[in-house]
């Protein structure tokens, strides 16, 4: 006899044959203790050989972007291939490409918090750092691209005897506000949410410095009752505060290009379509970076299949309206009326020397993360991190194909030009992933990459209707009344 | 467990942050003081190889700025005198031709002179637009800006010494309102000249036939209005459609 559910016509999730029980966010009943003393473990204990193995190259590229940033300043911007009629390459290719992919951390610290996904918890801490690395590796080329590197204070609105004042009509002055703004933010999030935690290593230092480091940092967390009050509360208005930033920073970094009249960039369907590209690509960086460490560090528990199977759903939403806002943005040029829009998209895709771009770009973004319809497919994860790395390649071809290709092609063919890079600014985009991986990598030796206290907060005995306490509590009652 | 850090330290981090914020300040205020033109330049008086009094050739002599600086109204550069002009007045049995303080002239003009060279004088600048900046003195003198909206009292400097602060705020400040500053034609020099020094009939004679409507009727528009610089300054830049450029490409070409 077939129980009701197949009698139905449809067969029930496994996880869902008791009743609507969900899938457990933290596996194998793990205890308070255990999560403390394997997040802090991770910290305490010395790291593995990969560690150093991953440092010391880190390092070495940091060095390398050093090295380029020093030559550019000493020699000229000219070192780098962009010119007139490309006045903007690599160099902002690449902001847009680090700063898309912090959008993951704001996500799922500020959205996912307001809107209760206890998910969260195990990744938010991790995917907030790559933020404000992401981004502060994104800060480099904007800074650099003025040319005069000194100068980079002419973007402040500071009064002064040369009368020079910014531009308030123009985008890229938004854009100046939005990064820091977001930068900012997300720096003292992370902050904040590090207190307690940072509180708890400072308690299990063996050594003065450390104590000393965690206890100065910690600013004297003591986990009281008021302490969490306050926390919460500046937790909630921080996370109210951030969640515009989500939607804003991209757009306005896809305003510097659809407020201009250059055709391929001059289209209303930008915003949306830049904020869901940014968060399809920061979750394929937060993937990316969470699958290795959960190995390495047996954050199985803590970091499970659940997790991956809901970012990579998202990846799969995202990729698909970035999908939608490719094949729209070739629909208009088709169906609209500029002659100009409709050639820029034929030399974007047929005729133009830059269409494997777009061909490399399509087939990574739109066309493999299909996969991840599969179930099967998103609990595989080897499948899920080769997939995810075509997505941080496709969204680095994503923006390589809006900015050069749109200028190279101008209105008139007097203005034509051909765009490739130098080996200055490659060099210096491998080195902004040093740097990336360097500041990552000392985050995972000396900060909590799980938030231990959040965790905690979803685990089932964190509820006080837990069964144990209420065993607890109602052998309490016998004995009072005995 | 016992407490890591004294009670003293309670207070410590607020301590620390009000002693940056006032130090923060006071080094912003610092530099915003002492790191501009205004004091960085202005008071800039250096010793002269031959000690040139402006204020006894331009001031009491009352020699025209023209005279010595001879290019201003045709170049965009102006000139300092060559040797050869000194020469005009101060050579062999002239004026003070034995002035100790001329031994620099003598040994560059004098061929009988025993310490005779040849080397011209090497004045040193004193204004010095910065390479970035394109500035040209005859569109300047031509449309009414005297030597004195930059250069200051010079006939009253008997060493002259930077006098304005010349930085980008201060070409601005006359760009955006050049009515201000600029004066009839004939007093470019007149560096003591003043609005009111202006003989207003001759002054709406000329100003008719620039614009093309009869001095009475521009007379009568000014009936009631106080005869000021800015009034002055503004028929003359509508007159001549004065339009100073704003744009960064102005000067930094």
């Amino acid at each position: 006899m077939a129980d009701a559910s197949t009698a139905a016509g449809y067969k029930v999730h496994p996880s869902e044959e008791e009743g609507v029980a969900r899938e457990k966010l933290v596996e194998n009943n793990r205890s308070l203790s255990w999560i403390t003393s394997r997040v802090c473990g991770i910290v305490e204990n010395p790291q593995p050989k990969l560690w150093w193995c991953l440092f010391i190259p880190a390092v070495l590229l940091f060095c390398c972007e050093v090295f380029t940033l020093v030559y550019l300043v000493s020699t000229g911007v000219g070192v780098w291939g962009n010119n007139q009629p490309v006045a903007w390459g690599w160099a902002i290719v690449n902001f847009v490409f680090w700063i898309g992919i912090g959008h993951a951390g704001t996500l799922i610290s500020a959205i996912l918090f307001l809107t209760r996904q206890k998910w969260r918890t195990s990744v938010n801490r991790a995917s907030e750092a790559m933020t404000i690395f992401a981004v502060m590796s994104a800060g480099i080329y904007p800074a650099f691209h003025v040319g005069r590197f000194w100068m980079v204070w002419f973007l402040a609105p500071i009064p002064n005897s040369n009368a020079i004042w910014q531009n308030f009509k123009s985008p890229l002055l938004w854009d100046v506000f939005a990064v820091s703004t977001y930068f900012t933010i997300s720096v003292i999030f992370w902050y904040i949410g590090l207190i307690p935690d940072l509180a708890t290593l400072r308690d299990r230092a063996k050594n003065k410095i450390s104590k000393l480091a965690y206890g100065f940092f910690a600013l004297g967390w003591r986990g009281a009752n008021r302490h969490w009050r306050h926390y919460e509360m500046a937790y909630l208005l921080l996370a109210a505060l951030s969640t515009p930033l989500v939607l804003s920073v991209h757009s306005v970094v896809s305003f510097d290009f659809a407020t201009s009249v250059i055709p391929g960039w001059h289209t209303t369907i930008f915003p949306p379509y830049f904020v869901a590209g940014a968060v399809f690509g920061g979750f394929a960086m937060v993937l990316t970076l969470m699958l290795p460490i959960r190995k390495i560090y047996g954050l199985e528990d803590l970091i499970t299949m659940k997790h991956i199977d809901n970012m990579t759903k998202i990846i799969l939403l995202t990729g698909t309206i970035v999908g939608y806002a490719y094949i729209m943005e070739l629909f208009i040029a088709y169906y609209g009326a500029n002659k100009y829009e409709a050639d820029a998209f034929h030399i974007r895709i047929l005729s133009g020397p830059y269409k494997y771009y777009y061909y490399c770009m399509f087939a990574c973004n739109v066309l493999i993360p299909q996969l991840f319809w599969s179930r099967k497919l998103r609990h595989n994860l080897w499948v899920v991190f080769i997939v995810v790395n075509f997505v941080n390649a496709g969204m680095w071809f994503e923006r390589f194909v809006i900015i050069p290709t749109s200028v190279a092609r101008d209105f008139l063919p007097g203005q034509w030009g051909y765009y490739s890079a130098t080996w200055v600014e490659k060099l210096m985009f491998i080195g902004t992933f040093g740097q990336f991986m360097m500041f990552l990598l000392l985050f995972l030796r000396f900060l909590p990459v799980i938030a231990i206290g959040e965790v905690k907060g979803i685990l089932p005995q964190s509820d006080p209707h837990y069964p144990e306490w209420e065993a607890m509590r109602k052998k309490r009652r016998q004995g009072d009344s005995a | 467990m016992g407490n890591i850090f004294p009670t003293w330290t309670n207070w410590i981090a607020v301590k620390v942050l009000i002693c940056l914020g006032a130090l923060g300040t006071a080094v912003v205020a610092l530099a915003w003081y002492s790191w501009t033109p205004k004091y960085t330049r202005v008071g800039y008086m250096p010793q002269q190889p031959i000690p040139f009094d402006h204020s006894l050739h331009a001031g009491q002599l009352g020699m025209d700025c023209r005279y010595c600086h001879s290019f201003v109204e045709n170049s965009s550069h102006s000139n300092l005198p060559t040797a050869e002009l000194c020469w005009n007045c101060h050579g062999p049995g002239k004026v003070k031709s034995d002035s100790p303080k001329l031994e620099l002239l003598r040994q560059a003009m004098d061929v009988n002179d025993e310490n005779y060279t040849g080397e011209p004088i090497k004045w040193v600048q004193i204004h010095e637009t910065p390479d970035y900046a394109y500035f040209n003195h005859s569109a300047h003198v031509n449309r009414g800006v005297s030597c004195v909206e930059c250069h200051g009292r010079v006939d009253q400097m008997p060493v002259v010494y930077h006098a304005k602060s010349l930085s980008m705020g201060f070409c601005l400040d006359c760009h955006r309102a050049p009515e201000k500053h600029l004066r009839p034609l004939d007093q470019i020099t007149n560096l003591a000249w003043e609005a009111d020094d202006v003989d207003r009939e001759k002054f709406y004679e000329e100003l008719s036939a620039v614009k093309g409507v009869s001095a009475q009727k521009l007379k009568e528009a000014d009936s009631n209005k106080d005869w000021t610089q800015e009034l002055l300054g503004k028929h003359l830049k509508e007159g001549w459609a004065v339009n100073p450029p704003q744009q960064c490409a102005s000067c930094h070409r």
